[in-house]
Parts: structure tokens; C-alpha cells; sequence
């Protein structure tokens, strides 16, 4: 069994010619995912906004049980499980994904929106060598030869820096040291040159200097394709490192929207001062323990009523307990939801940033 | 199973290749690591080969033991009949040599084994042991491969379809019938199908019943027919066993991230199910099958007994019921040849089926 030819090749799905619309390339609009379980529905993903033009890096950062996994495997329908019900709108180049048939998902997912994860062992099939499974990604999408779709292995190999790529083809996975293996999974997710490269922690599991070569690997691939990339972390610096535009999510909801240098010198959103506060820096006065946000993220069966974020939040009102609030426009391109005075949430962001700038 | 990219054809020299010398530096490189690889699998089986050896001498010792220290009938009072005299049956017991000690026994017995591949001879029928368990072997052989072949054409699809459809009517049907069957003792399910099915006392009329068995060359319709309830009811156990087997590998096999890997490539359901997760779930079933087959091939005891089918199986059955020493020591030390010969497959082929595995 040779892998399958091309799946059927809908126009509209599959073509490759950007149609002329005013979105950005990947928006998410209002995107609702509920899952149904025996313990109640969670609420995964309630009402995410989010968008990336080409040549963009996005980055979406929150603490575990955000949202941010779900929401990007449902961009290429990876949560589309029988219990699950997705509303929203999620619109790729022109292509309304949530609505889309699976067969045709099917051709967007891998060749046009591609995605790599975690930890790049367990992301592998540790019994098919590393080659095999970039070629199945080549003949899966396109009508190559084995030889041909092997070259252009070799070739991808080389493009993500691994040394003699032309015998690294033939490696397994577990031959291979944590940093490679990501550049393989690299590898496999760019060769067929996707519009959209979802990156889901793709550091984590990596040790901190292998976390940089993979980190400027992106950046690089991401420049040379006009590739847009959306990076997924719960990691600051990797989106102080990367991320264009970053947004802050929380229990399912983008809290805060705001291009990178915006967000690290006046965030306004209490989460993220928070988030600030619990990284350890190297150039402030050393606390006795580190900063971190109080109390547990929330259930999403049980959420509490208002902002989510009220029980945790040291800036808590009245107003926070029955009102939820919206997502609005603090300063061009800085999107907030917040129902602190914008004055008065400026003047705390700014104050916490040079308190440790200084 | 093709792969897109055949080890084989990569290995072997490729003179006329565009490229030829980095590709035959890559050969050569591969050659030599396959080379290293099976020098040191050389090792490792003459090593477990010594080891297995090793066992069957500890198997055949503790079996003379267990002979001697669990209470059986006397083999010579056995032989020497009902209205024997106690002189007969003392005249019997040394010609048998059992009024010799028993380390004395072992060793005339191992004596003959090693350096004449003799298996002695039945105390009871005094037919040579070596050449009656060789003369069953193809009758144990034709139970365990008709089994063998229904429950992995029958366990393995029904755990695979199980394991997809998950907690819908079919999963829990076939999984709450593999319960039952694996519960059915085969003496049980043995008459029940004689009761049904057999052509002498069954209520439909179709297969051969206990004791019909025919060799292959002789008649194989009858052979088939003979065979055919055996077959099911030895199966039955096995392939309820093989279903849940293959059904939970599956569904675990099927949360792992490099499936979620497949499915982001775009690969279609089919494949990412048959090429990545069956690939992964079938190797310890493999694994299981080997020793089971093993372990058959020593003789299906139940199930020959019930079915009175003439294999290793009923050898050892007649022969434990008859004391008859040399016959248990001969069946005894056939099972664990083949279970020991089995382990060891199973262990080199997981090998090849697994390239984290090396020795």
C-alpha cells in the first residue's frame, strides 16, 4: 500500500490562489467549543478572536486548560469528535473551516494549515523511519513518486539543519536527540510549504539552548515562506522571542489582544500583570519567592459567573461577579477585556513594567 | 506490507546511481550497522539457546521429582495387571529399573537422552517414546493451526472493529460474548459442541464427532470434518482473549500523539487507523501469539481429550492417567522445547518488528 493520491481536489478548498478578501489569512471569529462528558459540558473555548496574515507570527499564550490547544486543533478539525459542538466562524483564505466537510478538511490539514507539537518523541511514529513519514506527508497531498517525494525529504531535512540529511532519512525517531526530532516534525509540517504553521508548544519539551536554535529555525522558515505562524506557548519569553502579536487567553477567551511590544511594556489586563510578575528575571531586586497568580485556573464545566478571572483577581469589583466583560478596544490594536477604568489599568500596567525595567 | 521507502533497496548497492558516492557511503554505512546487528542477535541466540537447554534439564529433573513425591498409581503394579502377585510386580519394577534410586533413574534417562536422542520406551505399552510423540506431532499440529488461523482471522478484525466503534452495540456485543467465552472451560464447550454439531450424537448432524480424526494424506475432507469443532472450541477462548487484546492496544494506541501526528498530515481515517495505529497496537500481539502457538504445539490437552483426538495433548493425558513415567517426561519436555523455541522467536522477530529493540 503506497500512500493514497491527493484527496479529491475541491476548488475551493485546495486552491492555492489567495482569494481577495479584506480578513486576515486564518480569523477566528467568536469560537465556541464545548465538549460533552460525563462530568458536564466543558467549555473549552468560549468566544476565542484571533487572527494571523501571512509572514506573522501569532502568539497565544495562557496557562494550561486555556483554550489555545483546542482552539488550534479545531482550526484544522482535529476536535471534531462526536461529543464535541463547535460554533463560530473560523475563516482560512476565504474557506470557512468550521462548515467544512471532513474529506476536504482533510486537504487543507497538512498541506495548507500544518501543525507540530510538544514532545516531538511521542509526536513520531517510533516504528516507520523519519523519512517514511515526511514522504507519506508529500504523497498524501501530492501526486509525486516515491524518489521524487524522498528527495524532497532529503532536501527539507537539510532546509531545517540536520547534518547529512541523506543518511538522517533513514533514522527512527528514537535515534535521534530531542532537538532533531522537533526539526524533523519541522521538516514534515514544511515541506509541502503550508500558508499557516501552528506551532503547539513546540519548546517545551526541549532543553533551553536547543529551545533557541528551534526558536530562530521558525523565525527563519517563517520569513523565508512568508509562512504565518501561530505559536502557542505558556511561555513569555518565547513570544517576547517571536510573537508579532500576542494574545492573552483565559478559560477559553482571548482577554487580551496586543502587538508584542505593546503587551510587554503596558499590558492592562490583571492575568497578564500577573503572568509578568511570576517570570524570574535577572535584572531586578531577587524576591523571596517568586510572584506566581493565587488560586487555580478555573473548571470549565463550572465556570464562575461574570469574568472568569474575578475569583483569582486582585483587582476584583463588584461589577467583575455578574458581568462578563467584552472584549473592547483600549488603544488602536489593543484589545482588552476588562472591567477596570482604562485610565486606571494603564497606569497599573505601566507602573509594573518599570518597576522591573528600572 | 510495501513501504514507500524499502530498507532492502536502500541497502544493496546501487552502482549506476546519479550521486553514487555519497548514496554508497550511506549504503555501506547501513550494511555495517545491519552487520553489527546481527553479530550481536548471533550472540544473543546462542546465548538463549544454552539458556533453554539449560531449562529442559531443570524441567526434566523437576518432573522426575513431582513424579515421585506426588502420589500416583505404581507404574510396574500398573503394567503387572489386576491379579498380579507381589513377586510379579517386584520382578516388573526392576526390569522397569524403578527399585533403583531415583537420582540413579534420572541419570540413566538423561544418559539416553543425550547421547542417543532416546526418549525411552512407555512403561506401559512399551512402544519407544520418541517415536510416538513424532507420530502425534502432526495430529497436535493440525489442531493448533486450524486454531490459530480462526482466532486471528476472527479476534484480531472483531478487536480492531470494536475498538473503532467504540461503546456502540457492536463493541459491546463482541466484547460481552468474549467474555463468555473466555469463562467456557473447553470441557465444557467441548460437549456442548459435540451435543450440536457431531455426526453421532449431535442434533444437527454435520462434523465428525470424538474420535473421528483422520490423518490429512489419508482423507482430508474428514480430517477437515473432524477437526473443524476442535477447532472452534479450542479457538474460542483465544480469539475472545486475541479481541480484547487488539481492542485495548488499539483504543491506547490511538491517543498517542503521533496518531494525532497522522491525522494533522491529512492522512484519511482508514490509514491513520491501519498504518499507524494497527502498526504500533499488533506488535505485542504478536508477541502473545507466538507464545500461544507455542504452548499449543505441546499439545492441546482439554481439547483433544474431549475430542479423543490422538495428539501430544491426549498422549500426556493417557499417560499421566497410566503413570507411565516416560511418556510424561517425552510430552512434558516437548511442550517446553516449544514454548522455550517459541519465547525465543518471538523475542528475535520483536526485533524486526520493533527497531527500539536491539540485543
Amino acid at each position: 500500500m503506497t500512500p493514497e493520491p491527493p484527496a479529491s481536489d475541491n476548488a475551493a478548498a485546495t486552491s492555492r490562489e489567495t482569494s481577495k478578501s479584506s480578513s486576515a489569512l486564518l480569523e477566528i471569529r467568536d469560537l465556541h467549543v464545548h465538549f460533552r462528558t460525563r462530568d458536564g459540558v466543558v467549555h473549552a473555548v468560549e468566544g476565542a478572536q484571533l487572527s494571523v496574515e501571512r509572514s506573522q507570527t501569532l502568539g497565544v499564550v495562557g496557562e494550561s486548560g486555556s483554550g489555545k490547544s483546542v482552539t488550534a486543533m479545531t482550526v484544522i478539525g482535529l476536535t471534531r469528535f462526536p461529543n464535541a459542538t463547535i460554533s463560530g466562524e473560523i475563516e482560512f483564505d476565504g474557506i470557512d473551516l468550521v462548515n467544512l466537510p471532513d474529506n476536504q478538511m482533510r486537504s487543507v490539514r497538512g498541506r495548507r494549515i500544518a501543525m507540530i507539537f510538544q514532545d516531538p518523541l511521542s509526536s513520531l511514529h517510533p516504528l516507520y523511519k523519519v523519512g517514511w513519514q515526511i514522504v507519506e506527508a508529500i504523497q498524501t497531498h501530492e501526486d509525486v513518486s516515491t524518489s521524487e517525494a524522498r528527495t524532497r525529504a532529503i532536501e527539507a531535512l537539510h532546509e531545517v539543519g540536520i547534518p547529512s540529511p541523506e543518511k538522517r532519512i533513514d533514522s527512527y525517531p528514537h535515534e535521534l536527540s530531542g532537538g532533531m526530532r522537533q526539526r524533523v516534525m519541522i521538516a514534515m509540517a514544511l515541506v509541502l510549504k503550508p500558508d499557516v504553521l501552528i506551532a503547539d508548544e513546540p519548546t517545551t519539551a526541549l532543553d533551553v539552548t536547543v529551545q533557541a536554535q528551534i526558536l530562530d529555525l521558525i523565525r527563519r522558515l517563517k520569513d523565508e515562506y512568508g509562512t504565518a505562524v501561530v505559536m502557542i506557548t505558556h511561555d513569555l519569553g518565547v513570544i517576547a522571542e517571536l510573537a508579532d502579536e500576542v494574545a492573552v487567553m483565559y478559560a477559553g477567551r482571548v482577554m487580551e489582544k496586543a502587538p508584542r511590544e505593546v503587551l510587554f511594556t503596558s499590558p492592562e489586563l490583571p492575568y497578564t500583570w500577573g503572568l509578568m510578575r511570576s517570570i524570574p528575571r535577572l535584572d531586578a531586586p531577587r524576591p523571596d519567592r517568586l510572584d506566581s497568580i493565587s488560586g487555580m485556573p478555573p473548571s470549565l464545566i463550572n465556570l464562575p459567573p461574570g469574568c472568569p478571572f474575578h475569583p483569582r483577581c486582585p483587582y476584583v469589583m463588584d461589577v467583575c461577579l455578574t458581568k462578563e466583560p467584552e472584549l473592547k478596544q483600549s488603544e488602536p490594536g489593543h484589545l482588552v477585556s476588562c472591567h477596570l477604568e482604562i485610565k486606571e489599568r494603564q497606569q497599573i500596567g505601566r507602573d509594573l513594567q518599570t518597576q522591573y525595567r528600572s | 506490507m510495501t513501504q514507500p521507502i524499502n530498507n532492502e533497496a536502500s541497502n544493496a548497492p546501487r552502482p549506476n546511481r546519479p550521486g553514487g558516492g555519497l548514496r554508497s557511503s550511506a549504503a555501506d554505512y547501513a550494511r555495517t550497522a545491519k552487520g553489527v546487528l546481527f553479530s550481536s542477535m548471533f550472540r544473543y541466540i546462542v546465548r538463549r539457546v544454552i539458556w533453554g537447554i539449560l531449562m529442559l534439564l531443570v524441567v526434566s529433573a523437576l518432573t522426575f521429582v513431582i513424579f515421585y513425591l506426588l502420589p500416583a498409581g505404581d507404574p510396574a503394579a500398573i503394567r503387572a495387571g489386576r491379579y498380579a502377585t507381589p513377586a510379579r510386580i517386584a520382578q516388573i519394577r526392576h526390569q522397569l529399573g524403578l527399585d533403583r534410586p531415583v537420582y540413579y533413574q534420572y541419570w540413566v534417562y538423561m544418559k539416553a537422552l543425550v547421547v542417543h536422542f532416546d526418549f525411552g520406551t512407555s512403561f506401559k505399552t512399551n512402544l519407544p517414546v520418541g517415536g510416538e510423540i513424532f507420530r502425534r506431532l502432526p495430529v497436535t499440529f493440525s489442531v493448533a493451526i486450524g486454531a490459530v488461523i480462526i482466532w486471528v482471522a476472527i479476534g484480531i478484525p472483531v478487536g480492531i472493529i470494536s475498538a473503532i466503534k467504540r461503546r456502540s452495540w457492536l463493541d459491546r456485543v463482541t466484547m460481552g460474548g468474549s467474555l463468555v467465552a473466555i469463562s467456557a472451560p473447553v470441557y465444557w464447550l467441548g460437549l456442548i459442541a459435540l451435543f450440536l454439531f457431531s455426526k453421532d450424537v449431535g442434533v444437527i448432524k454435520v462434523f465428525g464427532g470424538s474420535g473421528s480424526y483422520v490423518p490429512f494424506f489419508q482423507d482430508p475432507g474428514a480430517w477437515f470434518s473432524s477437526l473443524i469443532l476442535p477447532w472452534f472450541v479450542l479457538a474460542a477462548a483465544f480469539t475472545a482473549f486475541y479481541a480484547r487484546m487488539v481492542r485495548g492496544n488499539l483504543i491506547e494506541t490511538m491517543n498517542e500523539d503521533f496518531i494525532r501526528t497522522a491525522r494533522a498530515k491529512g492522512l484519511s481515517e482508514r490509514r491513520v487507523v491501519f498504518r499507524h495505529g494497527l502498526r504500533a497496537a499488533l506488535t505485542p500481539v504478536v508477541t502473545m501469539a507466538g507464545l500461544d502457538i507455542g504452548t499449543l504445539l505441546g499439545g492441546a490437552v482439554l481439547t483433544e481429550t474431549v475430542f479423543n483426538i490422538p495428539g501430544i495433548g491426549r498422549l500426556a493425558y493417557d499417560s499421566i492417567i497410566g503413570s507411565d513415567l516416560p511418556m510424561i517426561q517425552g510430552t512434558v519436555l516437548f511442550g517446553a522445547f516449544f514454548i522455550i523455541s517459541a519465547n525465543l522467536i518471538v523475542d528475535v522477530l520483536y526485533a524486526f518488528l520493533d527497531p527500539r529493540v536491539r540485543y
